[in-house]
């Protein structure tokens, strides 16, 4: 009897301290993540990473002012195209569709798309685009970024509304007012932080996007507007210099993660500030 | 649900002259636009892969998958080594992240005390939003090098004469190889898949774990015997999604892989991936042959991760079925 107790005893003893240890090994990785970036990026951000165009090798004058400037209009793109796109069928699944066929239909197919790797998009936009146009383009990366968004933010939003209880939509619809006018004025302004949310969470996951962009932006060394041409975006100026054997490339890549590290941790405190302590599904 | 179904529908049913009516109808048609969109676009996906791997597939058939060679010049493309890769890091990924993220999610649910477990949740949900190309950055200059002066020459000498798992240990430390991509990519979904653990962990009814407790129940007993059991269906869903991450993620392999068509017995070997093979030549491949041979490798990667995909689902309607509960 007490043999078994004393067995269950230490069971569980060495069973919670070896969950303690690998809560430690997780935080510790992102301390060691974290910290290599400080340490190798900080040195070179400076005011002409802002300003300066990529750099030929061996020029340490450089900074990253196109690839800013080409990620934030395709990421813009992804969001302004994306966010209506998602929010609209999320809105379809939680209000008409729920549990039609054809909603069950959306869904799964959703999810494929949400767990498809993001280099198959990648794939799938330079076949339909990049090679009917005949060049690499900004419109065409900042569509695989929309195709990348409008998942994430489908399942948000319709995880979202369908939080709205029915009793709000059933006072609206009592005071006789069409159920357009119910979602639109009463089920999206009672869901608003959610689905913002779900929006944040979906900008923070494409700014970070790298493989779908080397077969659709590629890479532009000037600094560019043009949308219709190959445009530099940090992603792949990160990808591209860090596997160069030039020192100044090098640590403008360092420079730039920890850039691009630090405003999408910015934007996930923001999103979940916003959330108001709710719990991530893991996008 | 079903009221407000009925209040809409009502709405809709209660007379032609009602103003609402051309607005909603309206409403329906674009959000039921929207929906469809997606469904176009994952078939688009599947049509195009097809179609623009359809040279590649008339030319190798099914040997493709089964096909060592992998020679632009010759034009004579095969799947093996890729395949290879893409399971044996995912499944490297596999054992060490899933008992890894079960015990975080195990730890803030049931250990940490309540101020602590937020930002512990926080922090591991942070690290799961940083960008792949990230890790493949620390992976390259900083996990890899260290990992091959402390860790690798270790393994060689202790675990590299045993018998059978021997000679996966054997080989020049280089940190760059399999292996390496595997840790780093365990590294990633262990974030994603504790996070899930931790909500559905959070999802058990108090009740249950008292009434175990109360029975005289170690934490490990209530954890293993009860909560376990009670939320198998979201566990299994947390590491299928974070499964589904390591098959297709890109960069972070490239980095680390070493990027070699060759088959190595050894884990410390270089290798490839399906995704890091289209990361690296794709813009380089010349030759319908050789495009269409790498599409074709993204077609092989779309049905793994779909495959898996759909097995979780099933596993999951399955089990709902059996137990008659929402997850």
């Amino acid at each position: 009897m007490n043999t078994i107790y004393l067995r269950r005893r230490i069971i569980n003893v060495f069973n919670l301290t070896v969950a303690l240890l690998t809560t430690l090994l997780a935080l510790f990785f992102l301390a060691w993540l974290l910290w290599t970036l400080i340490k190798n990026g900080a040195p070179h951000i400076n005011w002409s990473l802002f300003t300066q165009s990529t750099p030929p090798p061996g020029d340490s004058n450089g900074g990253l002012a196109n690839a800013i400037v080409g990620s934030l209009m395709m990421t813009a793109v992804g969001v302004l195209l994306g966010s209506p796109l998602g929010v609209l069928a999320g809105t379809y699944l939680s209000e008409f569709g729920r549990e039609s066929r054809l909603a069950s239909v959306v869904r799964f197919v959703n999810d494929i798309l949400l767990s498809a790797p993001s280099i198959l998009i990648g794939v799938f936009v330079y076949a339909i685009i990049v090679v009917n146009v005949g060049h690499f383009s900004g419109w065409a990366g900042g569509i695989a970024l929309t195709l990348i968004m409008i998942p994430v933010v489908v399942r948000t939003t319709e995880d979202m509304l369908s939080l709205v209880p029915d009793q709000m939509r059933e006072a609206a619809a009592a005071l006789g007012a069409p159920y357009w006018k119910v979602i639109l004025t009463i089920v999206y302004r009672s869901a608003s932080k959610g689905i913002m949310t779900g929006i944040l969470l979906g900008l923070a996951r494409i700014s970070g996007e790298t493989a779908p962009l080397l077969f659709t932006a590629l890479n532009n060394q000037f600094m560019s507007l043009n949308m219709n041409d190959s445009i530099a975006n940090l992603p792949v100026v990160i990808f591209q210099f860090a596997m160069s054997p030039y020192d100044d490339w090098q640590h403008l890549a360092w420079a730039g993660s920890l850039l691009i590290t630090v405003t999408i941790l910015l934007l996930n405190i923001i999103a979940r500030l916003g959330l108001g302590g709710g719990s991530s599904k893991g996008y | 649900m079903e009221q407000s179904v009925t209040a809409g529908q009502n709405n809709v049913s209660a007379g032609k002259s009602q103003p609402g009516i051309l607005g909603d109808r309206i409403f329906r048609g674009i959000t039921q636009v929207s929906a469809l969109f997606i469904v176009l676009v994952v078939f688009g996906i599947v049509g195009m892969l097809l179609y623009d791997a359809w040279p590649a597939i008339h030319k190798f058939g099914f040997g493709f998958l089964t096909s060592k060679e992998w020679n632009p010049v010759a034009e004579q493309f095969g799947a093996v080594s890729a395949i290879f890769g893409t399971l044996v890091t995912s499944a490297i990924a596999m054992v060490i992240g899933v008992p890894v993220s079960f015990g975080v999610a195990l730890f803030i649910t049931e250990l940490a005390p309540a101020w602590l477990k937020r930002p512990i949740g926080t922090a591991i949900e942070l690290l799961a939003a940083i960008p792949s190309i990230i890790y493949g950055l620390w992976g390259l200059f900083v996990f890899a090098p260290w990992f091959a002066d402390n860790v690798e020459p270790w393994l060689t000498d202790n675990l590299g004469n045993w018998p059978i798992i021997g000679p996966l240990f054997n080989g020049p430390p280089m940190g760059i190889g399999i292996l390496t991509a595997g840790i780093i990519l365990s590294v990633m979904i262990i974030p994603f898949m504790a996070a899930v653990m931790r909500d559905v962990f959070d999802s058990v009814p108090a009740v249950l774990k008292e009434s175990a407790h109360g029975l005289g129940s170690t934490t490990w007993e209530v954890v293993w015997k009860v909560v376990l059991p009670y939320t198998r269906v979201g566990v299994v869903g947390g590491v299928m999604l974070g499964l589904g991450r390591a098959l297709g993620e890109t960069m972070a392999v490239t980095f680390v892989i070493g990027n070699s068509h060759d088959i190595s017995a050894s884990l410390l070997m270089p290798g490839n991936t399906i995704s890091s093979t289209l990361a690296n030549e794709f813009t380089e491949a010349t030759g319908q042959v050789y495009m269409s041979s790498l599409i074709y490798l993204g077609l092989v990667l779309f049905a793994i991760t779909f495959v898996v995909l759909a097995l979780a689902k099933l596993l999951l309607l399955k089990l709902n079925a059996k137990e008659g509960k929402k997850s």
